[in-house]
């Protein structure tokens, strides 16, 4: 267990140390983010449309149609957006970093790093980690916007709730800590899940069974290390 | 000098070296030939500390590299380059870009300077204008070409090869083993190479070493070595299944 903390340590620790790999990050910012960006929209966009039919079905039973808006965003906002957005990243992103960097220990890639002098965690990981943590805030936040414009659809479009409403709800409901949870939750969940898919791909075993073992851990171990870390940070933050 | 003092390594309870006692001529080429999986690898990662051992100490000019601290140690590998079995070229890189990574890297020379050394070391190793293909691209024989160009890209003291010539034709082969003595020649490095080619290694190597049942059983001269009566040193060269050493 110490050993999964301390590669996290190494790693953090490398990326503050020069020389900075600016370049890398730069790099990883594009694969974590942009191209995670279809699927986060995808899935931020029906997330929302589903909210919308559910908020309204509850809130109907309280006649309270009107807080569609306000239910919809503290829900995406607080929770939904940065748990959901974190389970897209590591399917499309996550299960990559720890294949890729698998493959690499099994093909001596790793080893060869080594023997050029050069740290692999310092040249794998730490460039991950900052693109990670600059990457899921906004991807978070973009699931929030897009979901909460699904949720307008459906809400407003289809089931006939006031669009002056939806968006007054919204705008007296959603105060700055929403805002500031939803933000430190989906910087937690990117490094979660870049040390997690790092640390499984860095030790697999150098054989092809090893990798996919390494990706499948990686994922389910995230999956499970998101859900565990939201509770403690939602009841800290509640 | 290299010199490698009663080294022992296991995994999972599987002892592979057992008290390996074994010197590097400065300058000449020692090959390390064995059975297959008598862990020859073995013994090479732990020259440069890419293994640690369980016992025993290795030193590079009278530094126990095994004692070293992380910053001290990668100091000493950077006077390595190793040649690996599968050429371990960085599959999201060109061939080019490989050669110059630990340039870039490692040292502060300007872009047009990188460029210049990358293409000669790949003229030297016969891939010139093949810079621009990525290893995926590449054959095999290839692929160990520019691994060869990347190993000598930094001019180390020191080139590790392992298996240079693992699944390679016995034309490839010989080209590689060519290869190597012109390079040899060369940058004059203290090579050590591990392989079962024989006799086609026996023409680049100054020394020969024999590893098996965990020990090197015999370090000679490349004449003396192939004129040895040591029983295990006939058998191997012979490749005989009768004899000390087991077979199957």
């Amino acid at each position: 267990m110490g050993k999964i903390f301390l590669f996290l340590l190494s790693a953090f620790f490398l990326a503050f140390r020069r020389p900075a790999k600016f370049n890398l990050i730069i790099h990883h910012i594009k694969t974590i983010g942009v191209d995670s960006l279809s699927v986060v929209l995808l899935s931020g966009f029906f997330t929302g449309m589903v909210m919308g039919f559910q908020g309204y079905y509850s809130l109907r039973k309280f006649n309270a149609e009107s807080f569609l808006g306000s239910v919809t965003a503290l829900g995406l906002i607080r929770e939904l957006g940065p748990v959901l957005c974190a389970f897209m990243v590591t399917g499309r992103t996550g299960s990559a970093m720890a294949a890729e960097i698998g493959t690499m220990r099994a093909t001596e890639q790793i080893d060869a790093l080594y023997s050029m002098a050069i740290n692999p965690v310092k040249y794998l990981v730490s460039p991950r980690i900052i693109a990670s943590l600059i990457a899921m805030p906004l991807l978070t936040a973009i699931f929030d916007v897009v979901g909460i414009y699904g949720a307008y659809l459906i809400g407003v479009g289809l089931l006939g709730v006031s669009s002056g409403s939806y968006f007054a709800g919204m705008e007296n409901s959603v105060v700055f800590n929403d805002v500031y949870s939803g933000f430190l939750k989906s910087v937690s969940f990117g490094l979660i899940i870049t040390w997690v898919c790092c640390y499984k791909g860095f030790h697999a075993p150098p054989m092809a069974t090893g990798v996919s073992q390494a990706t499948t851990e990686s994922v389910v171990l995230s999956f499970v290390m998101v859900l565990v870390w939201d509770y403690f940070l939602t009841s800290i933050m509640l | 000098m290299i010199r490698v003092v009663n080294l022992y390594k296991s995994f999972r309870g599987q002892q592979v070296l057992k008290g390996v006692n074994l010197e590097f001529a400065t300058g000449k080429i020692t090959t390390i030939v064995g059975t297959s999986g008598c862990g020859k690898t073995v013994l090479l990662k732990h020259l440069n500390a890419l293994l640690l051992p369980d016992r025993g100490e290795i030193f590079v000019d009278n530094v126990d590299i095994t004692k070293l601290g992380q910053k001290e140690l990668y100091a000493i590998r950077g006077r390595f380059g190793v040649l690996f079995q599968g050429a371990a070229l960085l599959d999201s890189m060109t061939v080019q870009d490989n050669v110059a990574f630990p340039l870039r890297e490692k040292t502060k020379m300007t872009e047009t300077e990188i460029r210049k050394k990358v293409e000669e070391r790949l003229a030297q190793v016969g891939l010139e204008g093949m810079g621009y293909k990525f290893p995926a691209e590449l054959s095999g024989g290839m692929k160990k070409r520019a691994g060869l160009a990347r190993a000598l890209i930094m001019d180390p003291e020191i080139v590790l090869f392992d298996e240079p010539t693992t699944g390679l034709d016995p034309v490839l082969a010989t080209g590689i083993h060519q290869l190597i003595a012109r390079t040899h020649e060369d940058f004059g490095f203290t090579g050590v190479v591990v392989s079962h080619t024989i006799p086609q290694v026996f023409d680049i190597s100054d020394n020969v070493a024999i590893l098996a049942n965990g020990v090197i059983e015999e370090i000679k001269p490349t004449k003396e070595f192939q004129a040895s009566q040591n029983p295990i040193v006939q058998q191997f060269i012979r490749g005989e299944t009768e004899g000390p050493i087991q077979a199957l």
